[in-house]
């Protein structure tokens, strides 16, 4: 087996692998070696053609390849190595990987620090409840970006699409643009899980119903799918009886949400957080187990590129201080998710850090809202409070600390985030 | 006439909710609100005026490492000539390689404006085996 040592190893080449790989090696890591098991770098991106990407970050609206280019050009120039073909099997807890590729076999690598990447997995579970045939025609909205955008074949003409995460909108004009029909985009809850430009610039151009408190009930078809029923939902999600509809079609399009891939943290026995489905994380994207990190759509499922890179980007810096001794120690501070919050990450803050450097809190909001405070609170004691005009679950929300925007004596206590209707107190 | 619209700015995937009061007969934006930045005002005054949209699409391939290579335009191009750039592309096919932002069609539908590539596409014999 091929021994390889390095310093820090990160495992998936996506836009987060990217940024971490990058910025470890900027921040003087010696040897940093970037492993994925994709034919080429770039993650998802290389999928998503469309446009909108970096507007936050490069100033300029950048389309996913254009946006991995970028940092492949950077990670070249600074000198990271790269491994393909190659999929990590196993990290253990003592920072050694297990790798496998076609040409080597397998792979010890002993790394410094690791760095997990790993993105996430399109939810498919959304089919598997719905009763009727299991015909071809079924897919997910993402491997059939793949097919149109990367393969150049349809999987389907005239479409059905189950769920409004941004991938399916995405797909809906695309499938539109190739020639095929999109009956509607049915989505079980009283508002869209994608970003509203998307409903915007890819349903309302094309008119393309969108039908919230919606869901597919059956699917018919034997070889291949034929039609769907599609049916209202009450208040609690339940299809009502009398107001089924058949909608004849050969493909039925899921866009149900992505869970965090994390079969390898699992593993590893790093401690996960039960609402985001990844690792718990410091400010310094440390999981649980000294030396191994985490970035990107792994530890939660972002909807802005330019939050990978920046959240990554520590994650890359954390790994360099790691293996160049120069970690914070000190006492830390855990968030909490308060009112209103469905999560909070990073969930552990290095006070020594939040003194330093400011420091970016994301937080999921439960409910969509309009004219609130998004309001940071330590040991009861209101630290921040920055006004939303409009917070939707499908938005990702972040919030900057100052640095030293905290009292200096927290120790023991907790920060907690919560959504404040405005005009009221927390 | 001064008229009054809410649109969803589409510039970059913040989504700002813009209100905006104009003057449809002489075709002047007279107030915008609600963009947190200037792309925003920009892109509500074509938006009212003249819509325009970036197209992404993929062209044909010949001996590529991918069957077909991601292209858009270089800028905005009318709404209206969406469909047309569509056709336009749909019957082009490059020979690999493709080199990034290389010019697929100098000017599409008319409308003046550049197709590029998004990637650089390397030939099929090109690829490294891993
Ligand atoms: C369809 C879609 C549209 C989007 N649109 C936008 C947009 O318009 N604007 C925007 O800003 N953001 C957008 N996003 C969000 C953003 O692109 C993603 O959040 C981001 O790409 C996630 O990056 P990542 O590196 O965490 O994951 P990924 O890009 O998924 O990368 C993970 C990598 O890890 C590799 N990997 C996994 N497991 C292993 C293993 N065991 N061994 C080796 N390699 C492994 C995979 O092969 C993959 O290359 C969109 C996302 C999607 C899915
Ligand atoms: S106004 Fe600026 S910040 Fe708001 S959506 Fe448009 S481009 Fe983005």
């Amino acid at each position: 087996m091929r021994k390889i040592q390095c310093d820090v190893a990160v495992v998936g080449a996506g836009p987060a692998g990217l940024a971490a790989a990058g910025r470890a090696k900027a921040a003087g890591a010696g040897r940093v070696l970037l492993i994925d098991r994709d034919r080429e770098l770039g993650g998802i991106l290389q999928q998503c053609i469309h446009n909108g990407f970096g507007l936050h970050l490069f100033g300029e609206e950048l389309t996913g390849p254009e946006y991995a280019h970028k940092f492949i050009a950077e990670n070249q120039e600074a000198g990271v190595e790269v491994l393909l073909n190659t999929m990590v099997l196993q990290v253990r807890p003592d920072r050694h990987l297990y790798a496998m590729n076609r040409r080597e076999g397998m792979l010890d690598i002993a790394a410094g620090a690791v760095v997990l990447a790993m993105g996430c997995r399109e939810r498919n579970r959304g089919a598997v409840t719905i009763p009727g045939t299991r015909p071809a025609g079924v897919i997910t909205a993402g491997t059939a970006q793949r097919f149109v955008n990367m393969e150049g074949f349809m999987p389907g003409r005239h479409i059905v699409i189950l769920g409004s995460g941004d991938i399916g909108l995405i797909m809906a004009r695309r499938f539109t643009w190739e020639g095929a029909k999109v009956e509607g985009v049915f989505e079980i809850m009283p508002y869209t899980n994608g970003l509203t430009r998307n409903v915007v610039q890819c349903l309302h151009d094309y008119d393309i119903p969108l039908h919230l408190n919606h869901t597919v009930v059956e699917i018919h078809g034997r070889e291949r799918v034929e039609a769907v029923t599609v049916a209202k939902v009450d208040e609690k999600l339940q299809p009502i009886p009398g107001t089924e509809r058949r909608i004849p079609c050969d493909t039925l399009l899921l866009s149900v949400g992505l869970i965090p891939e994390n079969e390898l943290s699992r593993d590893a026995r790093i401690e996960l957080d039960p609402v985001t489905g990844g690792p718990v994380v410091s400010d310094e994207m440390e999981t649980s187990l000294p030396g191994i990190f985490a970035c990107g759509n792994v530890v939660h499922v972002h909807d802005l590129v330019d939050n990978v890179t920046r959240e990554s980007r520590l994650a890359g810096e954390g790994a360099a201080r790691l293996v160049q001794g120069r970690q914070p120690g000190g006492p830390v501070l855990a968030t909490r998710a308060g009112e209103g919050v469905r999560y909070v990450v990073p969930h552990r803050l290095h006070l020594a850090n939040l003194a330093e450097r400011e420091t970016t809190l994301y937080m999921r909001v439960r409910e969509p809202a309009e004219h609130v405070r998004i309001e940071a609170s330590v040991g009861g004691e209101r630290v921040l409070s920055v006004r939303e005009r409009v917070v939707r679950p499908a938005e990702m929300v972040s919030v900057k600390l100052p640095p030293g925007s905290l009292p200096a004596d927290c120790t023991g206590t907790e920060l907690t985030l919560s959504v404040v209707k405005e005009g009221e107190r927390a | 006439m001064t008229k009054e619209r809410k649109l969803t700015c589409i510039v970059c995937p913040v989504g700002c909710g813009i209100k905006l009061t104009y003057d449809a007969d002489r075709r002047e934006i007279l107030s915008v609100t609600g963009n947190q930045c200037k792309r925003g005002a920009a892109y509500a005054a074509d938006e009212v005026f003249a819509p325009k949209r970036v197209l992404t699409t993929t062209v044909r391939v010949e001996d590529g490492f991918l069957p077909v290579v991601p292209v858009r335009t270089a800028q905005p191009i009318p709404k209206e000539k969406i469909w047309d750039a569509l056709k336009e592309l749909a019957a082009l096919q490059i020979k690999a390689p493709v080199a990034y932002h290389q010019v697929i069609c100098p000017d599409v539908a008319g409308t003046g404006v550049a197709v590029i590539a998004e990637r650089p596409l390397p030939a099929e014999t090109e690829e490294k085996a891993g």
